[in-house]
């Protein structure tokens, strides 16, 4: 018995944790899959008027997002990369490039909704009577998915936040990282998320 | 004291930066093309092609960002199933509103 108090018999299963965190990420997937057929059923139906709304899109701020989102994906794998070969410091700081990043995202983001609110376009805003049913399924879709992505954003960033706090305290090590590379799966997803939304939203006038 | 610890085998496959670096040099060329393509009026060429690209970028976010090449079979056949679902669904969504 003291045998066992002086030598602790730690279990840990990366493999285990991996599958994990990739089964969550389906259930994502399905949460998003789900608004996506939502979209392309109402895109099917009202296609001129999808086609009108997406418009007034601001094309430059989507794709000035989704190269800041494709950067933040990079510095998070490069993390993993850096903590592997025993470079902290650079992990630490790639991570924290990753979180200003997904910040950017968001003001951006708060910019183009402030646009548009400012327009009329919210929910019973003085734009919507002067639209077609089409883009205001259009705006309500808009709304609903890169407002879920933003949330997305947001714990990805939070997640990434304790991460960084773990490989301070040297809980996350070189050999030991599977918690930093759940962080990063969960981060891609939220970038692959608008690899689809950009083009759904912006680019299909 | 040392302890004693039992790992499930980390597949520590190191990538290289230089190998990221290209990996994210391509998605934003590929987003600058989606862009440009967007921007010529091709009508519905243009929905296609936003999606082939966006297809594309998955590919390469899933295979080197998220090193499914890397992993274990498990995790292969996991997405492999997923991704069945998700289309699965879509061409049934599809076929639905195309035979109405």
């Amino acid at each position: 018995m003291v045998m066992e108090h002086a030598h602790p018999h730690v279990h840990r299963d990366d493999e285990g944790s991996k599958m994990g965190i990739w089964l969550f990420l389906f259930t994502e997937v399905l949460l998003f899959g789900g608004l996506f057929v939502l979209y392309a059923g109402y895109r099917f139906a009202y296609s001129d008027g999808f086609v009108a709304a997406a418009a007034e899109m601001n094309t430059f701020i989507g794709a000035v997002n989704t190269i800041i989102l494709l950067t933040s994906s990079l510095s998070v794998a490069l993390s993993i990369a850096a903590l592997q070969k025993g470079q902290k410091r650079l992990c630490m700081n790639l991570l924290w490039f990753t979180i200003i990043s997904g910040l950017a995202f968001l003001v951006n983001k708060y910019f183009e909704w402030s646009h548009e609110i400012g327009n009329g376009i919210y929910p019973k805003g003085p734009a919507l009577e002067n639209m077609s049913s089409g883009e205001v399924i259009y705006f309500g879709l808009y709304y609903t998915m890169t407002g879920l992505h933003g949330l997305h954003v947001i714990i990805g960033m939070i997640f990434i936040g304790f991460v960084l706090n773990f490989i301070k305290r040297d809980i996350i090590t070189s050999t030991n990282f599977q918690k930093l590379e759940n962080a990063g799966l969960y981060w891609h997803l939220v970038d692959l998320i608008w690899i689809f939304l950009f083009p759904l939203f912006y680019l299909v006038h | 004291m040392s302890e004693h610890i039992t790992t499930e085998t980390h597949a520590a496959h190191e990538v290289s930066y230089g190998t990221y670096v290209m990996v994210w040099l391509g998605l934003v060329a590929l987003t600058a093309v989606t862009v440009t393509i967007a921007g010529i009026h091709l009508g519905s060429v243009t929905l296609v092609a936003a999606l082939t690209i966006a297809t594309i970028k998955t590919i390469l976010v899933v295979t080197y960002f998220m090193h499914v090449k890397f992993d274990n079979r498990v995790i292969k056949v996991f997405i492999f199933v997923c991704l069945l679902i998700f289309i699965t669904i879509m061409v049934l969504t599809f076929s639905d509103l195309s035979f109405r």
